[in-house]
This record gives structure tokens, sequence and C-alpha cells, in this order.
């Protein structure tokens, strides 16, 4: 019997596989060819599409494009665009690392908002504070991202000059030496992950909230009150170390808010992440591209998960009592 | 114990009865084809006297724009809604009340369904046809369901252990009729709750797709678009990007409101968090 680590890392990688392959069919099989449907094939006449057609295998049993395709995912070469006509892989190759630094900036972003608007609740139970930033909350959690982007670039870049409208360096970037450069990015960075961030914080803090609430009704608060530990001290050393755990542990199940809020803000701003290529992509109809991000989204998604799981497990003992009779 | 009316009810209620009452109005408020183009001559025009939010790069209404724009929004909103919910119901009581078999995969489906990150699914599947409205509510639906169905699952696996379900069952009913006549009336408290929390969520998927050109094309307005006008005259036009998504937001808080609100009164257990 393999352990349950084991079978939980194969499942996973079996899934990827499957959702994959879901991915291929429903595009394949949904009605008209991807080289009807590519915009950038549409001056084409018919004998000429059809050489393309061969040219791209598209002539082939299904089944057989489906083996090569998957093959090719597997080694890293999901196609050839149809709309910029290069690999597949340079395309996302090079969105991956941009839509990295923004989603992992944005995550600091969330978590450190998260902390403080439940640390600010949980301080000003009953006063104007709590109700003013849980109000903060329910509207950041009703405003659509990407026009909370465009309200930045008015305020921030054009309005202020703060900011850079959009994209990721200055036209000049290559030119600088490395300490501006780093600055340059950063100040690209700003608007974009500060939107993704405000975005999807709230559930955090709202989780977070209710987390320190139990916490300081925990006995062990209650022993620490005794002791004469002032209450800021309780909320920040004790409450908030216990509370904030699950928050880091399951931080990987936070993947799919941040990918799909990261499109919006890829698009809006201009980055030049999986994001932007993915609406491109689906402007131009060019289903390699599409069909080569959805699954790294959705391989991401998994591996978050799948991580969260597994730090979960060792974080928690009880969970790995609890888990051990669930397949 | 002092009755006091739920604040977030009230609000969100008043919120979205609003925005009902204009897009069922609009057509009196607002005569006339909302796509059709203003007088010769009127481009874009600040709000004044005229014109109160101002007329968009065409020289039409915003308002008036606005108003019919209500219409699409909440028409996606509910709709899809609508559709995830008998979609997600279906699965949750087959996986909980169907043939033993069925469970694992109904699940392992679910699960493969909230693998994706919802917009990609919901972009990968309107790329597939030519952008619509029904398109945009189908794909709404189709994406929308998987947290239902986990919802009325866990509900439905809990009624089959008490005494009422047992006892239908044991008389030899069949499957579908102990779900759909002994336990679906007891998940209509969740389920109403759980609706109102998600059609929020299916509206700013609606305007985003309005926002990449996707969604409802004219001469159907929606919100979205009408943001994605504004873009190019971010300073000159600010009302062009303001009002639709101010309108959105307002929209969307209205219905997260009444959900939680109405979670309070109906469902006071609170199990379903949030949107998803």
């Amino acid at each position: 019997m393999p352990s349950w680590y084991v079978r939980r890392v194969l499942s996973s990688l079996l899934l990827v596989v499957v959702l994959a392959s879901a991915v291929f069919f429903v595009v394949r099989l949904a009605p008209g060819d991807p080289l009807d449907r590519a915009t950038a094939f549409d001056s084409l006449g018919d004998h000429e599409r059809a050489l393309m057609r061969e040219r791209l295998g598209l002539d082939r049993p299904l089944a057989a494009q489906y083996a090569s395709w998957l093959g090719g995912l597997v080694k890293g070469d999901p196609g050839w665009s149809l709309a910029q006509q290069r690999p597949v892989a340079d395309i996302v190759g090079g969105a991956v690392g941009p839509t990295l630094l923004l989603t992992v900036t944005a995550y600091a972003l969330h978590l450190l908002l998260a902390v403080g608007a439940a640390l600010a609740m949980a301080a000003r139970r009953g006063r104007p504070l709590e109700h003013a930033v849980r109000a903060a909350g329910l509207v950041a959690y009703a405003l659509p991202t990407f026009w909370l982007g465009l309200l930045l670039i008015l305020l921030g870049s054009r309005q202020l000059g703060w900011f850079p409208v959009g994209g990721m360096r200055a036209a000049d970037a290559a030119f600088l030496p490395a300490g501006a450069r780093m600055l340059d990015l950063l100040h690209h960075l700003a608007l974009p992950a500060a939107t993704l961030a405000l975005g999807t914080f709230m559930g955090t803090a709202r989780y977070l909230q209710a987390a320190l609430d139990e916490a300081m009704g925990q006995d062990y608060i209650l022993a620490a009150r005794a002791r004469g530990i002032p209450e800021r001290t309780l909320l920040v050393r004790h409450a908030l170390r216990n509370a904030l755990l699950p928050v880091i542990t399951l931080g990987g199940l936070h993947l799919p808010a941040l990918i799909g809020g990261a499109v919006a803000v890829e698009t809006v701003f201009g980055w030049p992440g999986m994001g932007r290529v993915t609406v491109e992509a689906l402007w131009a109809r060019d289903y390699p591209v599409i069909m080569a991000t959805t699954v790294l989204a959705a391989a991401a998604v998994t591996a978050g998960s799948l991580a969260a799981d597994l730090l979960y497990r060792r974080a928690d003992p009880r969970v790995r009592m609890a888990g051990t009779e669930r397949a | 114990m002092r009755r006091t009316v739920d604040p977030n009810l009230v609000v969100g209620g008043l919120l979205c009865l609003g925005f009902l009452v204009l897009a069922a109005l609009a057509p009196l408020l607002c005569p006339g084809d909302p796509a059709a183009l203003g007088p010769a001559g009127l481009g874009l025009a600040a709000p004044g006297l005229d014109h109160v939010l101002g007329t968009d790069l065409l020289g039409r209404d915003v308002l008036c724009r606005l108003v019919h724009g209500a219409r699409v929004s909440l028409l996606v909103g509910w709709v899809s809604v609508a559709l995830a919910l008998v979609l997600g119901t279906a699965v949750g009581l087959a996986a909980a009340l169907g043939p033993g078999w069925l469970d694992p995969v109904l699940m392992r489906v679910t699960d493969g369904f909230l693998a994706f990150p919802r917009i990609l699914l919901v972009l990968l599947l309107v790329s597939l046809a030519r952008p619509s409205l029904v398109l945009v509510i189908a794909v709404l639906g189709l994406t929308g369901w998987m947290g239902l169905a986990r919802l009325v699952r866990a509900e439905a696996l809990s009624l089959r252990e008490r005494a009422f379900v047992a006892a239908a069952r044991g008389f030899g009913l069949p499957a579908w009729r102990v779900a759909l006549v002994h336990v679906l009336p007891h998940l209509a408290p969740t389920l109403i709750v759980a609706a109102s929390l998600r059609i929020g969520g299916a509206m700013l998927a609606e305007a985003f797709l309005g926002y990449l050109g996707l969604g409802a094309q004219d001469p159907q307005v929606s919100w979205g678009a009408m943001i994605q006008q504004g873009r190019g005259v971010l300073i000159e036009g600010w009302w062009l990007t303001a009002f639709p998504g101010l309108a959105l937001t307002l929209a969307v808080l209205g219905y997260n409101l009444l959900g939680d609100g109405l979670r309070a009164v109906l469902d006071p257990r609170g199990r379903e968090g949030g949107r998803g």
C-alpha cells in the first residue's frame, strides 16, 4: 500500500492529464475547425487553407492529433501558435515570469491587508472603526477588478502622474543600471499588484477576523490575560499566530482567485503575463495558445491545492489522523 | 430577545429592488433604441442639465444606456445562476441519493471543474462560438454549479439519515422521488442563500466579458462594454468609465448584502461562505 502522500501526488498528476484531455476534446469537438475560427487565416482561399491544415497536422485522425498534442505537452512543447506563427512554448514561457511576479507580490500585499483589516476589526470590536473596515471590505468585495484597475490608472497614473500607465518596463529600461532597472520594474508593478490584492483580500480578512475572535475566547488567552499581559500583545503575539497558521498553509487555495484576477489586471495594465496572452489569443481565436494557458492554469491550481493539503497535514496532526480512512 | 431587522437585508434588498425597477422600467424611462446615435454633431459631452450623466463617444445618453445595461446585467445574473442552481442541485442530489457508484464519479467531475480558475474556463468556452447574450448565460451557468453541487450533496447526505427520509426509502419509493419530494424542499433555505450570493459574481463575470468584447453584442448594452468604450478617454470622458462601474459595484454589493442578510434569517448556522 503506497503512502497517502504518494497516492495524493499521483492522483493530482492524473487529474491534470484528464483536464488537459478534456480541454483538447472540448475545443476540437466544438463545431467548426480551429483553422476556420482563427482570425489569422480569414484571407486565405480554400486551397491554401487545405495546405495549411496539412502542415499543421489538422487533417490527421483526431486520436493521432490528441496523442501528439499530449505527448508534446508532457515534453514542454504544446504546439504552434496560429496567430503568431511561432512555438506556443515561446509565447507562454515568456509570460510565466511576469505572472508569477505579479501574483506573488499581490499575495504578499493581500496578506498584509488581510492581517491589518482583521486586527483592526478585532481590536476595535463594536466601535466605529470596526464598522468602517467591515463596510470598506464589503465594497472591495463587490468591486469589478478590471474597473478598479482603470480607476487606479485614472487617479494614480493620469491625474497624479505618480505611476506609469501600463506595461512592465519603461522604454529605456534596457539601458538603465541594474538598481534603477529594479526600481523601474517595481514602479510598474505597484498599481497592478495593488489592484489584485485589493480585489482578493477580503475573504482572508473575514476568515482571519473570525479565527481571531475564536482564539481570543480560548483558555490559553484567558490564562495569559490573567498574568497581566496587555490586550494588544495577546492579540498580536498569541491569537494572531494561531489564527494565521491555516491561512499560510492553505495559501495554495487562493491560486484560482489570484490567477483569475490576474487575467483582468494584466488586460487592463498591459502586463505581459499569462492572462494577457490568453486574452490576446482569445481575440485571434488562437486555440493552441488558449489550450496551453488553460491547462497550465489548471495545473497550477491543482498544484496549489496539493501543496495546501500537504502543508496542512504537516502543520496539524489532527487532520493526519482523520484523513487516513478517507481515500 | 429583541427582534431587529438585519441592516444588510434592508440595504441589500433596497439596492436589488432599485435595480430591478430600473431594469423593468427601462423602455418607459428611455424609450427608443439605446444603441441609436445621438443627434448629429453631438459627441462626447460632460454630465450636465441635458444629459445628467453625460453622453458617450457617439452622443448617446449615458444614463439611458446605464438603465438598459441593467437589463442585460440582471438577466445574466439571474438566469445563469438559475441554470447553475438546477445543474448543481441535480448533481448534488444524484450524488447523495443515487446509486453508490455515482457519488465518487460525480464528485471527481466536480473537482475537475473546480481545478480551472473559473474565468479561464469561461473564456475558453465563450471563444468556441459567436459572442452573444445566450452564450454568456449558458457558459456562466455551466461553470457556476460546482459549489452548489457540493453544498446540496452535503445537506442531502445528512438529511438521508433522518427518519422521514429513511421511511420514504423504506417504503420502496424510487430514489428520484425521495430526492425531489422529500429532500429537496428542506434544501430551499440553503439554496436561496447560496444562489443570491452567486448573482453578484455572475454579474461581474458578464461585465468582464463585455469589457473584452465577448459578451452581449449591439444593440444590447453591457456595462462592461460601456467601460471599454471609456478606456481611450479615461480623463476627458471619465464619466464613461465611472458610472457603469459604479452601477455594477452597487448592484453586486446589493446582492452580496441581500445574501448575507438572507443567510442570517434563513440559515443561521451559516455554513455557506462567500461566492465560489
